[in-house]
């Protein structure tokens, strides 16, 4: 197990490394006339000699990334060019936000898809289970922003429902808080169903045509003991998996979600970013979404490793 | 005598045979495509949208009852009646002309950007399968940093470096589909490199090079067209993505994404058929090439189940 550990922690330094001269490439890469434009029309600079000064432009670029790397390091990630403040807290303020919406339709997605999706596989081939997978199809084929958008026109026309313009802070009204993420957190989630579904059957599924459940079968056990006792025990295993895939796609949908309901969080604060050229903010963003998902990944392979004991002597 | 009679017979019945075999051969892969049909059902649907689009896409003028951007502002935000199907927005212009006219933006970037997606991922792959050893183990590392980020993160860093634009995105969603469709694309390449003929390959003294596009590719297309196949409805849906929150395809061109945002947005609670049809034409196209998708996965290639993009 050990092994494996390091092996997989080890793995995760030329990941990182790679990580960060992309995202130091993002300034770097900028053609010169958006620097041009981020000191004419967004005023971050008088000059544009003092813009890349700002941006730390005017080292050579071994220096700049020493530079770089070394403040990201000790948890300096620089100041916003619209706020002036500094990006951790302009990051921390916004994180929680994110957080939740992310929990929530991550929660939401396990407590309705997991089951549907065991439902769908034990029952192959049946009503529900052409019903559950259009479904499933239907759901990754929706575009979100669209969704979301409807539910807002039917919204105020049938039901005079809009979300709310400003933001209620659970502090100040704690019904109004869930109410407000409730709607935002079932589209979200509402398209990671779909993939809970889908890699749920697929992998109930394959647990099902194994020797052990044939023999569990044969050996005259009921039905439903063979599916809680034998199957889904082993198909749980996967569900680490898809903890680990649901991530990325809530960060993604979050971007989105965001912007539509006008949640002050770190995805709608992406797309502003770019919008009013603060790139030192977008890199900062990427680099913290960037981490998340590297850390998730790693926990999911160490408790694969944990649990699975093929993996941990198979691959390490 | 008696043998070349018999000879000739002999003769005659082969060519009779093999002309009936022939004309089975050709019967049966005309009912092993209507057998598929029947087997997937959904499958076939899926593939008949996408002709649908294709044909819209490739005959828009024709189609179109008006210009995309002709606008009427006697006959703004009118709803859907028989002179505009699908009504009109705040310009005045028919919606249903504009659904149209996005089908091609999304053909033009979709297949675009699977275009690129596919031949870069399939380039990489095969080398970084086929060599392995160093090579291989830093180009999957640049994978895996490529692939912690979340897809529409990256989608609208590149965008905003690359700045908006048809080609831009379809440079875009093509690079950052690759890294993931490599990954793919290399595992195939470690499954077929084992074979027996393979070795025979490099045993008569074949090269590297003739080995991986004589051998190796043609024997990795299944994966391959069907990353192309699920990558097409990725790539439209994310196209759409971003020209909704304005960092893909800019106004006035007709993108389904685009249309769904922007001023528009303030006239969709008296005019909802302005964000409804659009979105409909995206989820349409989208489920159709996904079931198809499905269905080719199925059929050619059972192993890749499971592994479709995740926006």
């Amino acid at each position: 197990m050990t092994k494996y550990v390091v092996s997989r922690l080890l793995l995760i330094i030329p990941t990182l490394g790679l990580l960060s001269v992309g995202l130091f490439a993002i300034i770097r890469l900028l053609p010169g006339d958006v620097v041009d434009i981020m000191y004419e029309e967004n005023g971050y600079a008088a000059t544009k000699a003092e813009m890349r000064e700002i941006l730390g432009l005017n080292d050579p670029i071994a220096v700049q990334y020493v530079h770089w790397i070394g403040d990201v390091a000790t948890g300096d990630f620089g100041t916003s060019l619209l706020t002036k403040r500094t990006i951790g807290s302009e990051i921390k303020q916004r994180m929680p936000v994110t957080l939740e919406l992310g929990l929530s339709s991550f929660v939401l997605a396990m407590l309705i898809a997991f089951p549907i999706g065991v439902l769908s596989a034990i029952k192959q081939d049946s009503l529900i289970d052409y019903a559950v997978r259009s479904y499933a199809v239907g759901g990754l084929s929706i575009p979100n922003f669209w969704l979301a958008t409807l539910i807002i026109i039917f919204g105020a026309k049938w039901f005079g429902w809009s979300p709310p313009v400003e933001f209620i802070t659970l502090r100040d009204d704690p019904v109004g808080h869930v109410k407000q993420l409730i709607v935002p957190a079932l589209v979200l989630g509402g398209f990671g169903w779909s993939s809970v579904i889908r890699m749920t059957r697929a992998m109930m599924l394959e647990v099902l045509r194994e020797d052990y459940i044939r023999t569990a079968r044969a050996k005259g056990l009921a039905n439903s003991t063979v599916i809680l006792r034998h199957a889904l025990r082993n198909a749980i295993i996967p569900v680490i998996t898809i903890i680990g895939n649901f991530l990325p796609g809530v960060l993604s949908g979050a971007v989105i979600i965001e912007v539509i309901f006008g949640l002050p969080g770190i995805g709608r604060y992406a797309v502003e970013a770019i919008r009013t050229r603060d790139y030192p903010m977008l890199q900062a963003i990427n680099l913290f979404f960037a981490l998340q998902v590297v850390g998730m990944n790693l926990i999911v392979d160490l408790a694969y490793g944990a649990i699975d004991p093929r993996i941990r002597y198979g691959n390490a | 005598m008696a043998t070349r009679e018999s000879g000739r017979e002999t003769g005659v019945a082969e060519r009779r045979a093999a002309s009936l075999a022939s004309l089975r051969a050709r019967r049966s892969r005309i009912s092993v495509l209507l057998g598929l049909a029947r087997q997937k059902p959904l499958g076939a649907f899926g593939l008949m949208i996408l002709v649908v689009m294709l044909l819209g896409a490739t005959f828009a003028p024709l189609l179109a009852p008006y210009g995309y951007n002709e606008t009427d502002l006697l006959n703004r935000l009118q709803g859907p009646s028989l002179s505009h199907w699908f009504g009109t927005d705040g310009s005045g212009r028919d919606m249903l002309s504009r659904v149209i006219y996005g089908a091609r933006v999304s053909v033009y970037v979709g297949f675009g950007a699977v275009a690129i997606g596919t031949v870069c991922a399939t380039l990489l792959g095969m080398v970084s399968g086929y060599f392995g050893g160093v090579f291989d183990i830093m180009i999957q590392r640049v994978v895996d940093a490529i692939m912690a980020f979340p897809t529409l993160l990256l989608l609208i860093t590149i965008m905003s470096v690359l700045g908006p634009g048809q080609l831009n995105v379809m440079i875009g969603l093509g690079i950052a589909s690759m890294a993931g469709n490599s990954r793919v694309m290399r595992s195939a390449v470690l499954a077929t490199k084992e074979a027996p003929y393979i070795e025979a390959a490099r045993c008569i003294g074949c090269r590297d090079t003739r080995v991986l596009a004589r051998h190796i590719l043609p024997n990795i297309t299944a994966p391959m067209i069907i990353l192309a196949t699920l990558g097409l409805a990725f790539a439209i849906l994310a196209e759409a993505s971003l020209s909704f929150l304005g960092f893909g395809v800019p106004p006035p061109a007709p993108s389904w994404g685009g249309m769904l945002s922007g001023v528009g947005r303030s006239y969709f609670l008296v005019a909802p058929w302005i964000a409804i049809f659009p979105g409909l034409a995206i989820s349409l196209v989208v489920f159709g090439i996904n079931m198809f998708g499905d269905a080719l996965r199925d059929v050619l290639d059972p192993r890749l189940r499971g592994g479709t993009h995740n926006l």
